[in-house]
């Protein structure tokens, strides 16, 4: 190991560091000298800092590889790193009111999500199923506190004890599937895996490590059939917790998904994509047609995100270029339009777990007419409907589901993105067409502020997508050409 | 920024302006927006003083507007109109006018939200017609949705929730099946479609619809076939053809009355666009071998169409029904694949959106007044409405296609193309024009001649002079293409003549007598 490729993990350092301080700052003077939340963010900004100062350190983004080749800061990493800190900075500020009126602890609080943070930087950065592990059971461990937070509140800690058991199987699950590989490939790095791959031409004992590898990773982005676990979490978990587990850690689970499949296990994609291929259909169909009959925002919003992990499945599936953009900009433009949708949700009155019924939102229109129209935008984002910047992801998955292959698939992906509209239009019709009596609406600040960039983000990417298509053209390009030009050599 | 830009994006320039109006002053906002559509209408005649309508070949794209959009995806702005989307234009900005007029009294609530809504359809509708470029098209075809969904939604009838969402979801299953077939385009262009073994012609990838109509003929028919299918599902349940018509009652039903006009004069001929600015010319073979059934689908759409108008209880359905009849006119004569019927198809397309757009309208007035729509309400109107009687009786004429008035001269058209291809075809539409006239005039005898029984009729007004002057414009257009169809008939020539040439062609080799300045040169020559 060189030393000097410590300098490669500096925003992993720092974010480590700083969420360590942050459990031990309560107990210090800190705690009246300034509020979590601005110490939370004042770390994500170094972090974000530190990360692009290292993006220019390395002077050959396809070469780096660091640790060993355990560790790649390359453009596919950065990209997601940057998300990630961006979605986490978003949930930072949803969650002060909201910690506020629940008086539990925030330094403690902020702490855990920078650790899932930390976790999922390492996700994003790992090329070794180790370092990938690791950093799974680090953001796996971290949202497992974090959804039973509120300790009082019988649902949340039954969320939590669900999570966290069907969580520690599935990672089992992961672990024996990358156990498996391990044993026919004979190592764990992810080039080594391709190199061996390539030599193979069938193996059970290989298939049946991959399938369970895919297993494990399909319940952490929760596809049919390990779904199960989503709408209970999400429903009890609290409200910015949940926007982080939709969010950002399903983005995370998509980095490593993205990362395995098309480096490490490329060559046998004739063999696993046939199998996802079935998942993603199962997801988009379950998902749509569940949540058509939801009262509840929160569980119609966890079987949405069951849907759309179906939808950005096609991504991986497709085994392309414009596969693994479509990934790429999916979890980007549907990170964006959710944490919006989970703001205008925390705007509603907030005690308990009130403001999350579909019929709270009626007459939405003449209360907060500008929020409305936000929501209105975010749910059309997440429908797919033009100009908003969801079409976009979707244009880029159907393509590439259709280019390789996959053209039924795409059929159903279509036809349950207008499924999808119809409980999209469920908020849309309570908000705009019933005068009811809409819950309150606090705003706050922070709130405003996180509503109005992911509104700006979703309908400016929608209408000019050029800017976000070609950095993820470079973030993306680079990954995929290289481990491709790697296993040419290694033949 | 050229005057097509100009004409699709005035109406949206109004909705910015009507943000800032205060809500309690409906006066101002109608004032503007009566304003707005009148100026947009004023642009969109500059578009057709100024049409070349000699125009031949590829030179039928006028007021070409092009520019860099989205590099990395291949999409550019591209904007220009030929002789059938200029009509089509005209219609919508002329009917904008009349749809925000006749609101005045009819909307009493959220005014400002409306006639907002009211302008940004507007700007997706002829944004849809002008777009060039698939990705765009695709765009403000989705964009027109949105404003729709809400106009029903919001001030519809008692079902309008129901509606509103079957219209909007109906509309976007079509849509995105055709999305996946400009998507087949989009590769076969450039790299081909290995899983149908399809190889590609890798040209520079494009969603220019131009660069689409040149190499249509080079797609397999097997290829034709599907692409086909996708855009015909995305414009069928557009139009509607039988049997995707089953949102058309229930919208037009719940829909206000400016929503019906809006969504019968311009939003169902978007679909009749589709067909003929995209699925003939870029997809001939598919066409002709889909085409048997479209043409039936066509011809059970005119009758089911008729009878199921002739057991309506409720005006508005009826006339709702009509619309299904009307439009498989349209595509009958389209359909027929030579150029009198696509002139025919176009031509009507104009008088449906003025007929039944009247006919609507003059629904919408008796339902201001009396809240009912139910023909058995009525009954000896004449006596106690002479003129809402007679404005009604021309409506209903022209709709149903008597000479001098516009729908015959549309209907006539499409009969001797569709004769021309097949006789049949024209046996069966015209038993369509026969129960066109039944239902008409059934209607009219119940709900006009008789006693004055219903004492609730009695004391109904006129027509004042508002709703006066919106029909007098109606009538006048009406007359005008009865009379003189030619201003109407000249920018259509040449457009229709590309696309036969395009979906067809030897079409004018095998009928030079016909049409001899549609000749090719070579076949001119050769005498």
């Amino acid at each position: 190991m060189n030393w000097n490729d410590l300098i490669f993990l500096l925003p992993e350092i720092i974010i480590a560091t700083g969420a360590s301080l942050m459990l031990i700052a309560p107990v210090t003077g800190i705690r009246e000298a300034v509020s979590a939340k601005w110490a939370m963010l004042a770390v994500l900004a170094i972090t974000a800092g530190s990360l692009i100062a290292c993006s220019w350190a390395v002077t050959d983004l396809h070469q780096s590889k660091y640790f060993g080749r355990m560790f790649a800061l390359d453009g596919f990493s950065i990209f997601f790193k940057l998300l990630f800190i961006g979605a986490i900075a978003v949930i930072v500020l949803l969650s002060d009111d909201y910690l506020q009126e629940t008086r539990y602890s925030a330094w403690e609080y902020y702490s855990l999500v920078g650790f899932a943070l930390c976790g999922m930087m390492f996700m994003a950065s790992g090329v070794h199923l180790a370092t990938i592990y690791i950093g799974l059971e680090l953001l796996s461990l971290s949202s497992y506190i974090l959804a039973g937070y509120f300790k009082n509140e019988q649902k949340s800690t039954e969320a939590a004890m669900k999570y966290f058991v069907l969580g520690a199987v599935s990672s089992a699950i992961l672990l024996y599937g990358i156990s498996l590989i391990y044993g026919v490939c004979g190592s764990l790095n992810l080039f080594d895996i391709a190199r061996a791959m390539s030599t193979i031409v069938t193996n059970d004992a290989l298939m049946f490590g991959i399938i369970l590898l895919a297993c494990g990773l399909c319940f952490k982005i929760a596809a049919v059939p390990f779904h199960v676990w989503t709408p209970d979490v999400y429903e009890g978990a609290p409200t910015p917790i949940t926007a982080f587990l939709s969010t950002a850690s399903k983005a995370a689970a998509f980095a490593i998904f993205a990362r395995v499949f098309y480096t490490g296990l490329h060559d046998f994609h004739g063999s696993w994509n046939n199998v996802l291929a079935t998942v993603s259909a199962l997801s988009m169909i379950v998902g749509n047609l569940a949540a058509i009959t939801q009262n509840s925002i929160k569980r119609m919003l966890a079987y949405s995100s069951i849907a759309h992990a179906g939808y950005a499945l096609l991504g991986i599936i497709a085994v392309n270029e414009m596969g693994i953009r479509g990934v790429l900009i999916y979890t980007f433009v549907y990170v964006f339009a959710n944490l919006g949708i989970w703001s205008i949700v925390l705007m509603m009155k907030r005690h308990e777990y009130a403001g999350e019924q579909v019929s709270d939102f009626e007459g939405l229109h003449s209360r907060a007419p500008f929020w409305a129209f936000a929501m209105f935008i975010f749910l059309l984002s997440l429908g797919g409907i033009p100009p908003t910047a969801g079409f976009i992801g979707k244009y880029f998955l159907f393509y590439a589901a259709v280019q390789a292959g996959f053209g039924w698939l795409a059929i159903i992906a279509v036809l349950m993105s207008a499924v999808s509209m119809f409980y999209y239009l469920r908020l849309v019709v309570a908000m705009y067409l019933r005068d009811g009596k809409a819950a309150d609406v606090t705003t706050s600040g922070s709130l405003r502020f996180v509503a109005a960039v992911c509104l700006v983000v979703t309908i400016i990417f929608g209408v000019l997508p050029d800017r976000l298509v070609k950095q993820v053209d470079a973030s993306a390009k680079r990954m995929h050409i290289q481990d491709a030009v790697m296993r040419n050599v290694a033949k | 920024m050229g005057i097509l830009n100009i004409v699709t994006y005035i109406p949206a320039i109004g909705a910015l302006l009507l943000l800032f109006f205060r809500k309690d002053n409906p006066a101002a906002i109608r004032i503007t927006a009566t304003a707005v559509a009148i100026i947009d209408f004023i642009a969109s005649l500059y578009l057709w003083m100024n049409f070349d309508s000699k125009a031949a070949g590829d030179a039928i794209w006028q007021f070409r507007e092009k520019y860099e959009w989205i590099p990395s995806l291949h999409v550019s702005y591209d904007f220009g109109i030929d002789g059938i989307a200029l009509l089509l234009i005209v219609l919508t900005t002329f009917m904008g006018i009349i749809a925000i007029v006749s609101s005045y009294s009819a909307i009493d609530h959220r005014q400002k939200e409306y006639y907002i809504l009211l302008l940004l359809l507007q700007t997706g509708m002829i944004g849809t017609f002008c777009a060039l470029d698939f990705f765009l098209f695709y765009l403000f075809w989705e964009i027109m949705l949105v404003p729709m969904y809400f106009i029903i939604g919001i001030w519809g009838g008692a079902r309008k929730l129901y509606a509103a969402i079957k219209f909007f979801l109906y509309t976007l299953a079509g849509s995105v099946l055709m999305l996946l077939s400009i998507l087949g385009l989009y590769f076969f262009n450039s790299d081909g479609i290995p899983f149908l073994n399809i190889p590609g012609l890798h040209n520079p990838p494009t969603f220019s619809v131009i660069h689409y109509h040149q190499i249509g003929h080079l797609i397999p028919p097997s290829l034709q076939f599907w692409l086909f299918l996708g855009f015909f599902f995305g414009f069928a349940i557009k139009v509607p053809m039988f049997p995707f018509h089953t949102w058309l009652p229930d919208a037009h039903v719940e829909a206000p009355t400016a929503g019906s006009i809006i969504l019968a004069a311009v939003l169902l001929k978007m679909g009749t666009y589709g067909f003929v600015r995209f699925a003939l010319p870029i997809l001939p073979d598919g066409t002709k071998q889909l085409l048997p059934w479209v043409v039936g689908l066509a011809i059970i759409g005119i009758i089911y169409g008729a009878l199921v108008s002739l057991v309506q209880k409720d005006m508005k359905k009826l006339v709702a029904y009509s619309s299904v009849s009307h439009l498989g006119f349209v595509m009958l004569g389209m359909f027929a694949l030579n150029p009198m019927g696509l002139k025919g198809s176009v031509l009507q397309m104009i008088n449906h959106g003025i007929s039944t757009g009247a006919l609507f309208l003059l629904v919408g007035f008796i339902y201001e007044r009396r809240h009912t729509r139910l023909i058995s309400e009525y009954g000896g109107l004449a006596k106690q409405m002479p003129m809402y009687a007679v404005l009604f009786l021309i409506a209903a004429l022209s709709s149903m296609g008597l000479p001098a008035l516009n729908g015959f001269i549309g209907e006539f058209t499409i009969l001797v193309g569709a004769a021309n291809r097949n006789l049949w075809w024209a046996v069966f539409a015209s038993v369509g024009i026969v129960l066109g006239a039944a239902y008409l005039l059934w209607l009219y005898q119940r709900v006009f001649w008789g006693p004055l029984d219903n004492p609730k009729n009695r004391d109904v007004p006129d027509v004042n002079g508002r709703e006066m002057a919106l029909m007098f414009a109606l009538v006048a257009v009406m007359i005008w293409i009865g009379v003189y169809p030619k201003p109407f008939f000249e920018p259509l020539e040449e457009p229709v003549n590309y696309i036969v040439k395009k979906v067809d062609p030897t079409y004018f080799d095998r009928n030079p007598l016909v049409y001899p300045a549609a000749q090719p040169e070579h076949v001119a020559e050769a005498k």
